[in-house]
């Protein structure tokens, strides 16, 4: 199967190579990774090679940036990637409950996505928020001083 | 504390939507472009900048003027401003980011000015999918009103400037690291000698790479001049800081002070304390990386000379506050865990030390260490530092585990004598039982495959 961008995603692509000498194209791997996982959740090995014929690359090339990037799904993840900053000041104002309550209730480890697909749950350092921990990132949303209460309100407001 | 004395943030504090160019343009924005652009020559920037004594906030402390007289005789030259930020404990760069983009577009177009730029971009780590939004809306706004683009004001002088998103990787925010980034590469950072990147950076040219904060006091310096920046802080450290306090303290949040503050009257003034006013066990004093300091060691002011005399660092300005309540091996666990992560894995001391110093680490915290173990960890500390590519080994390698191995050592002896935490029980401890759970799963993303 090959793989290309919608009209839009490739009008914003073109964008964004634009934005680097033309000769150093290469340097749009990473937002064009960003741009291709927006639209197809993950980054496959067929959207690896599509974003290398975008930057006149190598797919190599494209692969070796995708694998070292956390922020690069390698496989589908669920609707709602929740991601609970666990490092120090977070940890010590309480992300570990977070964490336990959200595996409970959502009954899948660190890691894993729910059966029906909606959920997937993460650990994730440092998002730059440390003084309104414990923080989660659901999706491209951040959510500040959790508490249980405000963790349940959240995941019922998702549809 | 004085309002006035708040440069830096006074404005998005009390002026709303100021991340609209015109509202920004309509409280004298950019006019201070102007002026540079039409009325001074970029050694007269320069030169403001060296004589304000601007330290670079990213960590470092580097005098940003001498940093500018060090790029290579060389065009084109380029402009990386470093919003990677994330050493943990460090949440300035999102503050100001958020509340005064042009602030920081102003800064990047006067560095651009002064040092023969005609390209450059903004690194935000990839997590900051709003600010990375809003700074593009701020670039085009600043296009459209001619701040940017070709012959800006009719002065002639063109320039780009564009945001790069990170993908969440730590080592990014290293200079290096951030220029193999944005070439499109996977974020190792170079050896320096020769790699400086102000002889050989981005595409091989001569760049300037500065934190946010940094750019955001340059516009200050260029709008005000060298002796007003210079009337804030000491001689040692100018101006005034970004401080953030987080962990135990009854009041987190970021703070704009002059670093003649101490750290006590920082946790105790500002911060109102320690949270459930319990007893205060550590503080490390500058992001993460810092070596820790006891709470006998607070009495020390927050200029940079000051904290580096105190065997500690400014570093981002970042305080985590610990209570009596944590286990010191507990928490060098968790910092160990990130360092053990974030590793690029470039070079062997760094790649195979971090995972050893952790898993050390995670067996005296679960009662099975042994007495050698404090040697070994030491031994590691040493065989890592000075032997690897960046500062990364150290900071946030070696630094905090010495330090917290120094000064907190029956911790860890009694740890290792009877068999378990003698601080807290299990579960009683947050952070002890987020590390317990943290042991069966699988989150470390596979970084070297
Ligand atoms: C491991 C490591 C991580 C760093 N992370 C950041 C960062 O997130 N943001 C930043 O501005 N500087 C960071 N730095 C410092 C940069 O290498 C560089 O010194 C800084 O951006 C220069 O800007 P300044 O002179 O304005 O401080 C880091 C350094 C190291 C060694
Ligand atoms: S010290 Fe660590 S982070 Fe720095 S280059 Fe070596 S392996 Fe990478
Ligand atoms: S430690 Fe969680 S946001 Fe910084």
């Amino acid at each position: 199967m090959t793989l290309e961008f919608s009209p839009e995603a490739r009008q914003r692509a073109e964008t964004i190579i634009r934005r680097y000498p033309p000769q150093y194209k290469k340097a749009a791997v990473i937002p064009l990774l960003h741009l291709a996982q927006e639209e197809w959740g993950y980054i496959s090995a067929e959207a690896m090679a599509y974003v290398a014929t975008l930057i006149e690359a190598p797919p190599v090339k494209v692969a070796e940036v995708a694998t070292f990037y956390p922020m690069f799904n390698k496989e589908p993840i669920g609707k709602y990637e929740i991601q609970v900053c666990h490092t120090l000041p977070c940890a010590l104002t309480g992300c570990g409950r977070i964490v336990k309550h959200l595996c409970e209730k959502l009954n899948i480890q660190v890691g894993q996505t729910t059966p029906d697909r909606r959920f997937t749950l993460k650990k994730v350092e440092c998002l730059a928020a440390c003084d309104r921990g414990p923080v989660m990132l659901v999706n491209k949303t951040l959510y500040t001083n959790l508490t249980l209460e405000q963790v349940d309100d959240i995941l019922n407001g998702l549809e | 504390m004085d309002a006035s004395r708040c440069i830096l943030t006074r404005e998005m504090e009390t002026i709303p939507n100021l991340t609209d160019i015109d509202i920004y343009i309509q409280h004298g924005g950019y006019q201070t472009v102007e002026k540079a652009l039409k009325m001074m020559k970029p050694e007269e920037v320069v030169k403001a900048v060296t004589d304000s004594g601007l330290k670079g906030r990213g960590g470092a402390g580097f005098p940003t003027g001498r940093k500018w007289s060090l790029l290579a005789n060389r065009f084109p030259r380029y402009l990386c401003c470093n919003a990677d930020e994330s050493e943990p404990a460090s949440f300035k760069d999102r503050k100001l980011l958020e509340g005064n983009p042009h602030r920081v577009i102003e800064g990047m177009i006067l560095t651009s000015y002064a040092n023969g730029i005609n390209l450059g971009y903004i690194y935000i780590r990839g997590e900051f999918f709003q600010i990375i939004e809003q700074m593009d809306r701020a670039f085009a706004q600043a296009y459209e009103r001619g701040y940017l683009g070709k012959n800006i004001l009719g002065t002639g002088f063109d320039l780009d400037l564009y945001t790069h998103p990170g993908a969440g990787a730590y080592i990014c925010g290293e200079e290096t690291g951030l220029i193999e980034s944005l070439e499109g590469n996977r974020p190792y950072p170079r050896l320096k000698p020769p790699y400086f990147p102000a002889a050989i950076g981005l595409w091989q040219a001569p760049t300037i790479v500065n934190n946010v904060e940094t750019m955001a006091d340059v516009a200050l310096v260029v709008e005000h001049g060298a002796d007003w920046f210079k009337g804030f802080g000491t001689e040692d450290s100018t101006g005034s800081r970004l401080f953030g306090l987080c962990g135990h303290v009854k009041k987190p949040g970021l703070y704009e002070l002059e670093s003649t503050i101490t750290l006590r009257s920082l946790i105790y003034d500002v911060g109102g304390g320690v949270r459930g006013d319990k007893k205060l066990k550590a503080v490390i004093p500058g992001g993460i990386s810092a070596p820790v300091l006891t709470p006998d060691e607070l009495d020390v002011t927050m200029e940079f000379g000051e904290m580096a005399k105190a065997g500690t660092m400014g570093g981002t300005g970042g305080v985590v506050v610990m209570d009596e309540t944590v286990c010191m091996v507990d928490a060098l666990l968790n910092i160990s865990m990130f360092a053990r992560h974030e590793s690029c894995g470039q070079c062997t001391p760094c790649r195979e030390g971090m995972p050893w110093i952790n898993d050390m680490l995670r067996r005296i915290e679960q009662g099975h260490g042994r007495q050698e173990d404090i040697d070994l960890l030491l031994d590691v500390c040493f065989n890592i530092e000075g032997r690897t590519v960046c500062v990364f080994g150290q900071a946030p390698g070696v630094w905090p585990t010495r330090s917290f191995i120094v000064k907190y050592l029956p911790e860890f002896q009694a740890h290792i004598e009877q068999h378990k935490c003698v601080v807290l029980p299990v579960e009683e401890s947050y952070l002890r039982k987020e590390n317990v759970e943290m042991l069966g799963v699988g989150v470390f993303r596979a970084k070297n495959s």
